[in-house]
């Protein structure tokens, strides 16, 4: 095997039978165990639901009305887990019932002369939004339907008055995604730009941890001597790509195969996001392709900023810019989600530290000319080529350098330390 | 044949190694001496093609160093370091792949070699469980186990207790014997004087003294005179001739400018009483180096 060989296997053999890559493997996909089968282990907490105790007791108390029936008979159409019953004491007696917990929320209805409800919905806390908004629900119902008795309108008439609007939207560009396409793409993307962000981030700090902890603890000398830079660098860079690349596998795997064995149905809830059409397919290779040109972009940079420093305490420092960096990327990325066609997000797509995420997020939402990919593509490229050229220049001069300060200025000593000054 | 031919390093416009010229020949053992900071580790990473040169050229047989050649070069770094958290074996056989060596070669030279420093349990010992002394012989077999034709040793014996200096010694004296050209530097002058042939002394990037060591103790011209005496040695300090003098229990050692001073001395002496020793001496290593690298320091 030749050296390049020697040192990518080195690296991945190194992170793979490591213990936090085991423990991250194995955490991660025990959440992606758990997204899968969401609905199944949140009906475990709340239960069968048929039982009495469960439900949420309110009591209503009249002034002069009496609809504390027609309430229950409502709500028990909008919400089975809302029990309603009329109170018979005074308010103040329900209150005192209210607070030492004898049921869970008191509702106060009277009518005003021109037939509207006024309801007050009192509880020891608001969390619980969804039932007084079902309870609401319920009272306009009740409301409309007086209403309606009192103009003598009969059912169908009612019906015609509360018909809702038929709205839908559709773009007249052939290629634009329609809004349905959209938000499917949109949970797709989502989930795509934050493996994407996760992944440059951890894998890039890891390829700056190795080569300042080869640095730090000085074998940095005997392997400069025996293998040039640029194959150094690389190596580990590939052998770490490699390890996040199995890792990714790994996880690809467990979902897949937990999606298919879950006991969920598929449809609503969280999988409405997520259509695993043609649409989609396009989506993940370039979730790949730029996967890859992130991970290269940002490995190279933290390798030969890893290459500056002395003390892998140090290392955070001078990794922060490159964290920025990636950070800036995801917000990006999270606003195009919202907006794809907003100006600063086309201008930012391409310029290459960005590309990898905000131009994810622009082809994975809008229908944007090959083109416009491909310039970004290539621009990245180049700056990976350029940086790696650059890299191993700094790599060679800075693995040399021992001092505490670690700057720009240390970036210019190590070049020239690496220089060719013949003349 | 290393030829090192009127190099000079810059930074800058700080110059590190100034016009040095060295040839040191096949099977060699070169002692390369200076003091913190004079240039020697610079001159050892320019060999190694680690740094280029401003100007000048380095070639082994007539041949540039780079890393097609890393095969023939070992070097043994002064800042010692190995990966903390690897096993000695997993290790050694990995830095000797990277220069070229197959891995059941490397693996039956890596037991030759803890056989040979008494310490065949380390086979399978993660470096940091090692103290410091055992970390540096491992770190010296990966600097050896491909046998290199040209070694570099920057500081090899520094932290070492007596019996792994002569442990070491003997093995570098062996990789001598079997043709191997060695470079090393050290503070140790003894060291140096036991070893080289040749040697160079280095002072702020430019040789000061260099060459065989017995002709650059006789160029160097003064003697030490070693007296003991019954009597007080006082007034030789004044004597035409004696540079200094260094009084010692009973006697005491002067410096003189050459040996017919000597004789002189003891002609002087004679008349006074019991001379218990009277003993010229070649000038120490030591000596020379104080002299001529600590001379520009006062």
């Amino acid at each position: 095997m030749n050296r390049f060989g020697l040192i990518l296997a080195k690296s991945y053999m190194n992170k793979i039978k490591s213990k936090s890559f085991l423990i991250t493997t194995i955490i991660f996909t025990l959440v992606i165990i758990g997204a899968t089968n969401f609905q199944s282990i949140t009906s475990l907490f709340e239960g069968s639901g048929d039982g009495d105790e469960e439900k949420w007791q309110v009591v209503v108390y009249e002034e002069d009305t009496e609809i504390a029936g027609s309430l229950s008979d409502q709500v028990a159409i909008l919400n089975s887990s809302i029990e309603v019953s009329g109170g018979e004491a005074g308010r103040v007696d329900l209150e005192e019932q209210l607070e030492n917990g004898e049921f869970d929320a008191l509702l106060s209805i009277s009518m005003t002369e021109a037939g509207r409800i006024d309801a007050e919905y009192l509880s020891a806390s608001l969390t619980a939004n969804s039932y007084s908004v079902d309870l609401q629900a319920a009272l306009q119902t009740i409301q409309s339907n007086m209403a309606a008795n009192r103009l003598s309108l009969s059912a169908d008439e009612l019906a015609t008055l509360n018909m809702p609007v038929a709205f839908s939207q559709a773009a007249y560009v052939d290629s634009a995604k329609s809004a349905e396409e959209l938000d499917q793409a949109r949970g797709l993307v989502y989930v795509l730009i934050f493996v994407i962000y996760m992944s440059v981030l951890i894998y890039s700090m890891m390829i700056a941890t190795e080569v300042a902890t080869e640095k730090s603890s000085r074998v940095m000398e005997i392997l400069i001597s025996s293998v040039p830079p640029i194959q150094q660098i690389f190596a580990k860079i590939l052998g770490i790509g490699l390890v996040g690349l199995t890792q990714i596998f790994i996880w690809a795997i467990v979902g897949i195969l937990s999606v298919n064995l879950s006991s969920d149905t598929l449809e609503g809830g969280i999988y409405s996001l997520f259509d695993f059409s043609s649409g989609s397919i396009s989506t993940i290779v370039y979730g790949i392709v730029f996967f890859l040109l992130g991970y290269f972009l940002y490995a190279t940079l933290a390798a030969f900023l890893g290459s500056l420093v002395s003390r892998s305490e140090d290392l955070q420092q001078v990794l922060m810019p490159v964290n920025i960096l990636i950070v800036g990327g995801a917000m990006l990325a999270f606003f195009g989600l919202a907006e794809p066609e907003s100006g600063y997000i086309t201008v930012t797509s391409y310029i290459p530290f960005f590309t990898p995420l905000v131009m994810f997020t622009r082809v994975g939402m809008l229908n944007i000319p090959f083109w416009e990919p491909a310039i970004a593509i290539s621009l990245t490229v180049l700056t990976i080529l350029v940086l790696g050229w650059f890299g191993a220049k700094v790599y060679r001069g800075g693995v040399l350098m021992y001092g505490n300060s670690s700057s720009l200025k240390d970036i210019k000593q190590a070049v020239q330390l690496s220089k060719k000054e013949k003349s | 044949m290393l030829k090192i031919d009127n190099v000079t390093k810059r930074f800058g416009s700080h110059t590190a190694v100034d016009s040095l010229s060295l040839t040191i020949p096949k099977g060699e053992m070169f002692g390369f001496l200076g003091a913190n900071g004079a240039g020697k580790t610079t001159t050892f990473r320019m060999i190694l093609g680690l740094i280029d040169l401003t100007e000048g050229s380095i070639r082994w047989n007539n041949e540039p160093i780079g890393y097609d050649t890393s095969s023939l070069i070992g070097y043994l770094p002064e800042e010692r370091g190995l990966y903390p958290k690897m096993k000695v074996k997993e290790q050694i056989v990995y830095l000797a792949r990277l220069r070229g060596m197959d891995k059941k070669n490397a693996e039956k030279e890596l037991i030759e070699w803890l056989r040979k420093f008494n310490v065949p349990e380390y086979e399978n010992k993660r470096v940091e469980e090692l103290s410091k002394g055992n970390q540096q012989k491992i770190q010296f077999i990966a600097s050896v186990i491909h046998k290199p034709q040209l070694l570099i040793l920057d500081e090899p014996f520094s932290g070492l207790d007596p019996v792994n200096v002569e442990l070491l010694k003997k093995a570098v004296y062996e990789l001598k014997e079997q043709g191997t050209t060695i470079v090393f530097s050290s503070h140790r002058m003894e060291h140096v004087e036991e070893l080289c042939e040749s040697l160079c002394i280095i002072h702020r990037g430019s040789p000061i003294v260099q060459g065989r060591l017995n002709e650059i103790k006789r160029d160097f011209g003064k003697k030490n005179l070693m007296i003991k005496a019954d009597f007080e040695l006082k007034e030789l300090e004044t004597l035409p001739g004696v540079i200094k003098m260094k009084k010692l229990i009973g006697g005491a050692i002067l410096q003189i400018e050459n040996e017919d001073v000597s004789q002189a001395i003891l002609d002087f002496l004679k008349p006074k009483g019991f001379i218990r020793q009277f003993s010229l001496e070649e000038p120490s290593l030591n000596d020379i180096f104080i002299e001529k690298a600590g001379a520009s320091y006062e």
